[in-house]
Parts: structure tokens; sequence; C-alpha cells
């Protein structure tokens, strides 16, 4: 295998550090989402969706590194 | 689907989002490609669903009506929340974005299908007519008062060459994350699948009949892979629209 070759390998595996941030970034939502529906539970549904309307904002920053580390791998 | 040659497989992951010409030799000519085969079949599935789906008119809804209706007041509610009143000038617009959205979403989960959403063309035009549109909204409702959106009120004036050239640089990225935040998640979707594709038939050329046990693991990957792309079929055109929602409430209320 040649350097340049070995060198896309590192370079995607770089591009895939980004993920790192939004799983964090992720955890913190769902946490704050437990948290609140254990101090009320009457708000479930109304808190629910934003949650899920931030994870999925949150998980776009993901897949942005990753469609990256695609990016140079395989195009 | 990746190249089934034994000796070394190799994945190739984006070939899968090669355009091809559909419907013979008259697409050819028009250059009427697989996609847009894809975009009719779309717009075929939802009119009829809404044509069938609202043409009984049942007191208690049959399985069709309720998906008309279930889907009618769940883009009207979230216009009506987002919005605010003048959300119902905006209700046709959204509800044709997110239909359309999702339907390609999950068209694209079919075998054999070809999912439009993965590419940026697509996304791009959808993402900045609702860019153009809330311009056009927002100058249609307030003139050029439009522009102190811009300039929050009540923020310092010793902050104005700050805040402007960030609120303009954050208004002009909305088109560019909007529609990246799309395509990119229906691409990395489908190239997760292609990559464990692979594995499965790098697994068996490597370790021969104990591979063949082996690959078990990325074909139950692949599994779970399904569901979670449904989920994001379904959020990603969820999260469009709502985004289409939060511009055009931007354009219609200034801040």
């Amino acid at each position: 295998m040649n350097s340049a070759l070995l060198a896309k390998d590192i370079g995607a595996g770089l591009a895939a550090i980004g993920v790192a941030g939004a799983g964090v970034g992720i955890g913190h939502i769902f946490a704050a989402l437990v948290n609140t529906v254990g101090r009320n539970p009457a708000a479930r549904d109304k808190v629910f969706g934003i949650g899920i309307l931030g994870f999925a904002l949150t998980e776009a920053v993901a897949i942005y590194a990753l469609l990256i580390a695609f990016l140079i791998l395989f195009a | 689907m990746g190249n089934a040659r034994v000796a070394a497989p190799t994945i190739d992951a984006l070939g899968q989002f090669t355009l091809s010409t559909g419907l013979g030799p008259i697409g050819a000519a028009v250059n009427f490609t697989n996609a847009n085969e894809m975009m009719l079949l779309a717009a075929v599935l939802i009119l009829a669903a809404l044509h069938y789906g609202s043409r009984a008119r049942a007191v208690v809804p049959g399985r069709l009506q309720a998906l008309a209706e279930i889907g009618y007041e769940f883009v009207r509610n979230m216009c009506l929340d987002t919005i605010g009143e003048e959300g119902r000038d905006f209700f046709p617009f959204v509800f044709t974005l997110f239909f359309f959205i999702l339907v390609g979403n999950l068209l694209g989960l079919f075998p054999y299908f070809f999912a439009f959403t993965s590419h940026i063309a697509v996304t791009a035009v959808l993402a900045l007519s609702v860019f153009i549109l809330s311009i056009v909204v927002g100058l249609r409702y307030h003139g050029l008062h439009f522009f102190t959106y811009f300039f929050p009120a009540g923020a310092p004036k010793a902050l104005a060459p700050v805040l402007i050239p960030i609120e303009i640089l954050s208004f002009l990225s909305r088109p560019i994350s909007h529609s990246v935040r799309l395509f990119a998640n229906i691409v990395a979707g489908h190239v997760m699948w292609e990559v464990f594709a692979g594995f499965m038939l790098m697994l068996t050329a490597g370790l021969g009949t104990a591979g063949l046990f082996v690959s078990i693991v990325p074909l139950a990957i692949n599994v779970v892979l399904v569901g979670f792309e449904l989920l994001v079929a379904f959020l990603q055109a969820y999260v469009f629209a709502i985004l289409t929602c939060l511009y055009l409430h931007d354009a219609v209320h200034l801040h």
C-alpha cells in the first residue's frame, strides 16, 4: 500500500474525530430531557418534540464530519 | 451494491448515487433521470393518497382517510404553532415540502430505488426556494424595515459593527446548512449500509466458510440501520419543514 493511500485513511480517521463533539452534545440534550421529564412529567409531550428537534440538529453536525470522512475514503 | 469480485472486494460506496436515464429512449432524449422518476413517483403517491384519503369523508375515518387527516393536522399545527396566525398562508407550501421530502426519503430506503434527496442539487433547490421565499415575505410584510432584522432591537449601538456582519452571515448561511443537513443525512445512511454490506463480502472473501458465519454481525448491524434510517427519514423531513417554519416566522415577525 503506498503512502498516499495511508495518508487518505489517516485523514478520514481525523475527520471522524468531529463526531465526538456531537456525541457530547446529544448526551447533553437527552440528559436535559430526562431531567425535565423527571421534574415535571406533565410536560413530557411538549418537551419531547423539542428534544427530538435538538437531537436531529446536533446529529446533523456529526453527519457533516462523517460525510467528510466518507468523501475522503470513497470519492 | 458493492463489487462482488471474490478476489479482493472493494467498497464502492458512492456508486449507488450515480444518475442514469430513465423511461427508455424518450427519457434519454430529455435527460429524464432515475431521480426524476422517483420524484414523479413520490408526487403521484402523495396525490393519490390525499385524493383517495379525502374522498370517503367518513365521520369515523378509515385507514387512508386517517393517514391524510393526521398528516394534514400535523403539518397545520406545526405551521400555526411556529409561525403564528400567518402560518395559514404558508401551510400549503410547508405541507408540500414536508411530504415531498418524506416520501422521497422513504422511497430511497427500498432496494433498487433511488433516494433523490441524496443529491445536493435537489436539496439546494428546495432550501434556496425557502430562502428566497423568506426574503420576499419579509420585504412584502415590512418593506425596507425588514433590514432591521440584522440589528436586534435593544442591542447597544456600539455593538453594531460586530453584530450586523454576524447576523448577515448567519442569515446567508441558512440555505447552506438547510440543504446540506438533509443531503448529508441521507447520503451517510446509504453509505453506511454499503460499507457494512462490503464488510460481509470482505469477510467471506478473507475467511471463507468461517467468514459466512462472522458476517452475520455486519448483517445484524445493517438490519438495525434500516430502523435507524426509517427514523432519520421522518426526522429530517420534520426538521426541514420546521426550519422552513422558523425562517418564515423570522421573516413575518422579525425576531
